[in-house]
């Protein structure tokens, strides 16, 4: 951050000058689809009724047990979170005020929560919502050609984008720790790794049929384990006692 | 800058902190100098104790630490990075530099990120001349600019506050100082930070003004110009402002402020620093009701000519007086004066020496009731004095408020009960009408009998009450003018004197009364108060001195009103001869607060066309009816006021009533309130809209706009062009 400040500020006299100011960058800003204000809407209004399920309930009492009753709003993420999965997998701010309410607490203190994580959806998505992973080590993968198929695939979506029929969201999203199965795309809570642009559309066809993929590597390999067989650890793992002395056995 | 979770806690919520203990002293060195600061200080307030100034724009001494704009960088031995010194906790024998080349290149550093989102409006912007980033650019910013953005800087939209504080949020350097004392201080939680990174933004969300009758400290505490006074707005450049330190009297805490004026013009009010009163902050009808100075102006004396007021010279209204005076045939008691709001303490002299050399006790005071004597015993001060003082009511651990809402009557003081609810365990209780206190407290009834529950020690409350070390009862100044009043006060008196071994100790007096208006604590000083026999007695020549809350019906159709002040308010229609005084920023008057202390206000600006200095329409009035005042001149006054009560002009100190006095006072207040009847009437809060109290605010533009948009909740159409229908309701 200083580095630039370091250099001298009168450069020796020498016929050429060599350029040193380096420009600084910002983030390219992002158009409306983050805006960071509420808009009422007819789908998004503080009219529209949000509560918890029966069932829900009992689980929120449940994750506030787990907080000293006085820092009971320390509950607000896990509660937001079930929320929005019974919300359609969205934060509306009825969601957000229904929260405050639950919790207690002012309701600008969960707008400010609910603001800052990206993965609380403050519109509404589709019924399955995929996630293409772009950071660098998927990128060197393929992210790129897995986003695009996904694009293309669901009718020339952009990102950011839900398809007519309300089936999928697509978003890119940044490092999801799946590095070693790149490239990769979440849908919903599922991984699906090893990313061929033809397994990838496997994917997206199964879930607009209403069925549930098998999550994991989509490739022969298992886990995360090395592609081209193991290296290490390749043999039997030996039984408890096996180097031990004749008594120990 | 990352979006931070305020853990402020809201209503009924406290975190269980406590105020560290003071603890022993450290010493370190800065810049080569060695300073001794109490452990646990920040680095920076080391720093200012050496002399050495950090720049800043997030820290504020009244204000949780948040650290986040890192302008403050010093350089620490043995620490790899430059610090910021308003996070770090000063640390015994630590060696700091805040002016090494380290610390230059650092803070260059700062500025330079912040300037590349700033936009480079200062031409047009109301901070310009008094702000932060400006004055600290001329020393840590670059000439040139690296920016080369092709997408431009970053744009926030603008906010709607309300009809007092203008967003320009592009402006905003995220500093947080706004969000954390609307947490804290003003108690409202809904201003906050959305988003994150570049794109974190100040707001609400949703979209909804700031409700607080403080919000117009954000304006103070903005280092920029992304929060600034909407009614001030475009009006005045710092530079060309006459400042003038003065006493406000919108209530009755004295708030120290600042009269900024240009010309004959009060441009804007601005509050300067008393610790012992008002801290830094004040309320939004001292801030903001100044446009009233300019509306509705009596500026000319004027004489009733059937049911015209006829414009005359002063020679011709005193006359008329003298006449009205003579042809009503008043005599003693017949002759009434009325003390109200506004009036200073000198004019309250005057006219109580002028009415008494005429032979009359009936000295009335502007409020219901106020033409019988009053019903708390006032010939001892402590009766109807704040007796805790105001910065010591952070040392109360339980306070009980009886038929007082102090978020309206004296919302500065309100900020300090909430300061100490957030960060002690102080608990509070309420007798009296249901109101947001922005703390919260248990509500223990709405009238004498819920009163009586407590003093008999019944409930909760009133057992945390017993066994608190320094309790304070905090008495609204409409208790006196309720029917109960004096049952109320005859069962505090006595409940005070059984406990007087924590109410009234040598050390702490828990027995306050709560004023509500300026003048109020000053007539009291001086006696200001009808005797018995004058307040059955009918009035034929009524004086009305700033007295604009009368009941017209009070009035008897026969008597010659004579109407003394500054605004066209109710009290001048009853008149028949108006007179026109000088309002608190046109004279140099002494003003006495709740708490009994003198306090000299000053003329900013000469009062309008005719109108003059209160205190000598009453002297010159006197030599006309012929019986001079014997002063010609303030200093003399002054001394009269000292032979009434020497604290009257020792100013800005508080005098204590000693125990043996005070509780002999009590003593009195009981006697005379014996066998007193309680209806069990609930107790109604006497302020209804904090915002229209009295003719200046009555007067006031900004004032009716804030009515409008806060009491009413209606939108006020101060910003609404541009606003499509898809405005927030929420
Ligand atoms: S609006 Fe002003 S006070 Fe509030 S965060 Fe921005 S710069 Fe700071
Ligand atoms: S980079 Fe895609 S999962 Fe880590
Ligand atoms: S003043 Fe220290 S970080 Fe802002």
């Amino acid at each position: 951050m200083f580095a630039a400040a370091r250099l001298p500020k009168r450069l020796p006299n020498v016929g050429r000058v060599p350029a040193v100011a380096r420009t600084i960058s910002t983030t390219p800003c992002r158009r409306s689809d983050a805006l960071f204000v509420h808009r009422d809407t007819p789908y998004n209004n503080p009219k529209i009724p949000f509560q918890f399920s029966a069932e829900n309930v009992k689980r929120a009492d449940e994750i506030i047990s787990h907080y000293p009753p006085q820092y009971k709003k320390a509950a607000v993420i896990p509660l937001l979170d079930l929320a929005q999965r019974q919300n359609k997998g969205w934060t509306s701010i009825s969601v957000m005020n229904y929260v405050a309410k639950y919790l207690e607490m002012p309701p600008m203190r969960v707008y400010e929560v609910a603001t800052f994580y990206t993965m609380f959806n403050r519109e509404p998505i589709g019924e399955n919502f995929v996630q293409v992973c772009t950071t660098t080590p998927c990128m060197l993968n393929g992210a790129y050609e897995i986003l695009d198929t996904v694009c293309q695939h669901l009718g020339g979506i952009k990102p950011g984008e839900t398809t007519k029929d309300g089936k999928f969201t697509v978003i890119e999203v940044e490092c999801q720790g799946a590095c070693s199965n790149a490239p990769m795309l979440v849908v919903g809570d599922d991984f699906y790794e090893d990313l061929t642009p033809s397994t990838t559309k496997k994917i997206l066809d199964a879930f607009s049929k209403g069925e549930k993929p098998k999550p994991g590597p989509q490739s022969s390999r298992k886990t995360s384990e090395n592609s081209a067989g193991l290296t290490a650890l390749a043999s039997e793992p030996y039984g408890p006692g096996v180097h031990c002395v004749e008594e120990f056995r | 800058m990352c979006a931070v979770t305020w853990d402020f806690c809201g209503l009924g919520r406290r975190g269980i902190s406590a105020t560290a203990p003071r603890q022993a002293d450290i010493t370190l060195t800065v810049d080569g100098k060695e300073v001794t600061v109490p452990q646990g200080s920040a680095l920076i307030q080391a720093c200012e104790a050496a002399g050495s100034p950090i720049p800043r724009f997030c820290y504020h001494d009244r204000l949780a630490i948040a650290g986040n704009c890192r302008m403050c960088l010093v350089e620490v031995e043995r620490s790899p990075k430059p610090v910021a010194s308003c996070a770090m906790p000063a640390m015994p024998g630590s060696k700091v530099w805040t002016n090494s080349p380290l610390v230059h290149e650092a803070r260059e550093g700062v500025m330079e990120f912040l300037l590349s989102n700033h936009p480079l409006d200062c031409p047009i912007c109301d901070q310009g001349g008094e702000c932060d980033l400006q004055d600290q650019s001329m020393r840590y910013g670059a000439d040139r600019t690296r920016f080369h953005e092709i997408v431009g800087k970053r744009a926030v939209e603008d906010k709607d506050l309300g009809p007092l504080v203008k967003t320009s949020m592009n402006r905003c350097i995220q500093c947080t100082r706004c969000i954390r004392f609307a947490n804290e201080v003003a108690g409202v939680e809904e201003l906050g930070s959305t988003g994150r990174g570049n794109d974190l933004q100040i707001g609400m969300y949703v979209e909804k003004t700031m409700n607080s009758e403080l919000s117009g400290n954000v304006v103070d505490l903005c280092p920029v110009g992304a929060l600034t006074s909407k009614p001030y707005a475009f009006h005045a450049r710092p530079w060309e402002l006459k400042h003038t330190e003065s006493i406000d009297v919108m209530d009755a805490l004295g708030s120290n402020i600042r009269v900024d004026s240009r010309g004959v013009q009060v441009m804007r009010v601005q509050p300067r620093t008393n610790d012992d009163v008002n801290e830094e902050w004040i309320s939004d009808k001292t801030r903001y009701a100044y446009d009233g100075l300019r509306f509705q102006r009596l500026t000319t004396p004027l004489v009733k000519q059937g049911d015209r007021f006829v414009p005359a010279g002063w020679e011709d209204a005193l006359i008329a007086v003298a006449d009205g005076l003579k042809a009503s045939g008043a005599t003693g008691d017949e002759i009434q004066a009325v003390a109200g709001h506004f009036a200073d303490t000198e004019s309250l002299v005057a006219l109580k020496d002028f009415v008494n050399r005429l032979g009359s006790d009936n000295l009335a005071l502007d409020q219901v009731g106020g033409t019988a004597p009053p019903v708390a015993n006032v010939d001892v001060r402590s009766n109807y004095l704040f007796n805790t003082t105001i910065p010591a009511v952070e040392d109360a651990d339980v306070i009980l408020l009886v038929g007082t809402n102090p978020r309206h009557e004296a919302a500065v003081l309100n900020s300090r009960i909430r300061k100490s609810w957030l960060h002690t365990g102080l608990e509070v209780g309420l007798v009296g009408e249901r109101v947001d206190t922005a703390y919260g407290y248990e509500f223990l009834g709405t009238d004498a009998k819920a009163l009586a529950d407590f003093i008999a020690g019944k409930g909760e409350f009133a057992k945390k009450f017993q066994a608190a070390k320094k309790p304070l009862i905090i008495v609204g100044s409409a208790v006196g003018e309720h029917v109960d009043g004096a049952g109320v006060y005859n069962a505090l008196a006595k409940f005070v004197e059984k406990n007087k071994k924590t109410l009234v100790t040598p050390e702490w007096n828990g027995f306050s009364v709560l004023q509500r208006v300026a003048s109020r604590t000053a007539a009291y000083d001086i006696g200001f108060v009808p005797s018995k026999k004058a307040s059955t007695t009918k009035p034929k020549f009524i004086y009305l001195l700033n007295a604009d809350e009368v009941d017209p019906k009070s009035i008897p159709k026969d008597a010659f009103v004579v109407y003394q002040g500054h605004h066209g308010d109710l009290g001048a229609q009853l008149a028949d001869v108006v007179l026109p005084g000088a309002a608190y920023t046109e004279k140099g008057t002494t003003w006495v607060n709740t708490e009994g202390r003198a306090q000299l206000g000053r003329a900013a600006v000469p009062p309008p066309g005719a109108s003059r200095e209160d205190w000598k329409i009453i002297r010159a009035l006197s030599e006309v009816a012929g019986s001079p005042l014997p002063y010609d001149d303030v200093l003399t006054l002054r001394d009269r006021m000292w032979e009434i009560s020497p604290s009257l002009v020792r100013y800005d100190i508080t005098e204590r009533t000693s125990t043996e006095l005070a509780l002999a006072g009590l003593k009195a207040l009981a006697e005379r309130t014996a066998g007193a009847k309680v209806t069990g009437a609930t107790f109604q809060k006497p302020i209804a809209n904090f915002y229209q109290t009295d003719p200046i605010s009555r007067a006031s533009v900004t004032m009716a706009q804030c009515t409008r948009s806060f009491v009413q909740g209606e939108n006020y159409g101060f910003s609404e062009i541009g606003k499509g229908s898809e405005a927030a309701y929420a």
